[in-house]
């Protein structure tokens, strides 16, 4: 790991002469000389910083689902950004509730945002970059607007082992923020299908993220729905393409 | 039934004296819906000429019986016929939504593919399932998704009823919010073998509608579990 050298100081042990003023007896004062180990700590040469950049292509997949600006955060293995079956930080819930991505932005060791939403069909390519760090992990979160708590995404996939040039495809599934109940309704979805309202910090739902279990609409039996078979979706909702550029 | 697999691995090894292929397995299963249990889940190491369930072909009447009312009883009975290791969940009560169960077993030489079911409720003959999955022999980490099948052996009419295999209706566990009242949604199960579960219909009455039950709840997208294999 290349951090491992960063900031690392050289050790060098310094032999010093000190005199000692040793008291043998009340009237006897002689002086004699110890020699006493010193570490003095010496900053090894700062080493120029190493870029590792990842281009990540998101594709948007459904019939009728806006892709909200993705969020891409780099983070530890073991600071995942969202678990299924934990309740979803407040990030997750605003990104999830409204698309807003300025929390989930702020997670991880850093961040990239895409520019606008990604209609369905329609894909955006996003730059993420880190120094001296090749083992990060990889999420995506980006909400899917006709719902009400919705998000697509990837959960915390282990770059280590991609090489510069390597790439990587996958999908990403519909997640469930369990932070606003599946109503559907006019007032509750913020997509263009409702105009509805975004993040609501009261939790009405199970309080834990799951897989989200589809949206029912209208068509198919939810009368509070204002939702049509247009917004239906299934998994795959995304298709994701990471590759190691430097 | 683990203790006695264990004793039977433990036997065969001493008989042959010779190095085995078993393997030490740890396996998880996490239900990843949003809205559904499971029945207590049976994962099973055998061998690759048989097998527990096989989409397009008619489930076995130990696989209508864990299907229908989530009885591990029969699927027990074979694994034990096969020469199977079986880690039958530990608890006996259901898996609710994004809880995990895990156990760990010793896989006798030979057994090399590994199996999983568990009934899906509420449905009518709804499981989890994965068939044959063939065990690594490096040691590591291994993540399968998991998809909702349909043993086609009942209609899904998706109106409380028995758990009973050949009767209609589903079972209503008292964790489970149902409505009552409902008409049926199907009266019928036009395929009678294995298949990929289309899903459940519901409604959003508790009182009458079609279903008994709810569907902004009780619906899912696959995959519905999450195994976590752990070759030791």
């Amino acid at each position: 790991m290349l951090n491992q050298f960063k900031n690392k100081p050289f050790r060098s042990a310094l032999l010093l002469a000190l005199p000692l003023a040793i008291s043998a007896c009340s009237d006897d004062v002689r002086e004699v000389e110890v020699p006493v180990e010193v570490i003095v700590e010496v900053p090894a040469p700062e080493p120029v910083p190493v870029d590792v950049s990842y281009e990540i292509t998101v594709t948007n997949l459904t019939k009728g689902q806006p892709v909200s600006p993705i969020a891409a955060v780099l983070h530890a293995d073991d600071d995942s950004i969202f678990t299924v079956g934990e309740v979803a930080s407040v990030e997750l819930e605003q990104l999830a509730e409204s698309g807003m991505s300025e929390g989930m932005l702020s997670l991880g060791m850093t961040s990239a945002s895409g520019t606008g939403p990604i209609l369905p069909g329609e894909n955006e390519t996003v730059t993420i970059t880190i120094q001296d760090v090749t083992d990060a992990n990889l999420s995506i979160t980006a909400m899917l607007g006709n719902t009400n708590d919705a998000f697509t995404g990837l959960n915390a996939l282990d770059l280590s082992t991609l090489e510069v040039g390597d790439t990587w495809s996958g999908v990403g599934r519909a997640y469930d923020a369990g932070t606003e109940v599946n109503s559907e309704s006019a007032e509750t979805v913020p997509g263009p299908a409702a105009g509805g309202e975004g993040y609501n910090p009261n939790r009405t739902d199970t309080g834990y993220v799951a897989m989200h279990p589809g949206v029912v609409s209208s068509d198919d039996g939810l009368s509070t729905s204002v939702l049509t078979v247009d917004h239906k979706f299934d998994n795959p909702t995304v298709s994701i393409v990471v590759t190691r550029t430097e | 039934m683990k203790t006695l697999q264990k004793f039977c691995a433990a036997t065969a090894l001493a008989v042959t004296a010779l190095p085995t292929m078993a393997a030490d397995v740890t396996v998880e299963i996490q239900n990843i819906t949003q809205g559904l249990y499971f029945t207590p889940i049976a994962a099973v190491a055998h061998t690759p000429d048989t097998s527990l369930f096989e989409v397009g072909e008619m489930a076995s009447a130990e696989i209508q019986e864990m299907a229908e009312g989530g009885s591990l009883a029969g699927i027990t009975t074979v694994a034990t016929a096969i020469g199977a290791d079986m880690l039958a969940e530990p608890t006996a009560g259901p898996l609710a939504p994004t809880e995990k169960v895990a156990g760990t077993f010793m896989t006798t030489d030979g057994n090399s593919v590994l199996s999983v079911v568990a009934m899906i409720l509420p449905s009518n003959d709804g499981f989890i399932g994965l068939d044959n999955w063939e065990i690594p022999t490096e040691v590591g980490t291994y993540t399968i998704y998991l998809n909702a099948y349909d043993a086609g052996t009942e209609a899904n009419d998706e109106l409380i009823g028995s758990g009973e295999p050949g009767m209609p209706g589903m079972p209503a566990p008292p964790f489970l919010t149902l409505g009552t009242g409902g008409s049926g949604v199907a009266s019928t199960e036009a395929n009678a073998t294995v298949h990929i579960h289309p899903g459940n219909i519901g409604d959003d009455s508790l009182t009458d509608g079609a279903s008994d039950v709810t569907n902004s709840i009780h619906r899912w997208l696959n995959p519905v579990a999450k195994v976590t294999v752990t070759v030791n």
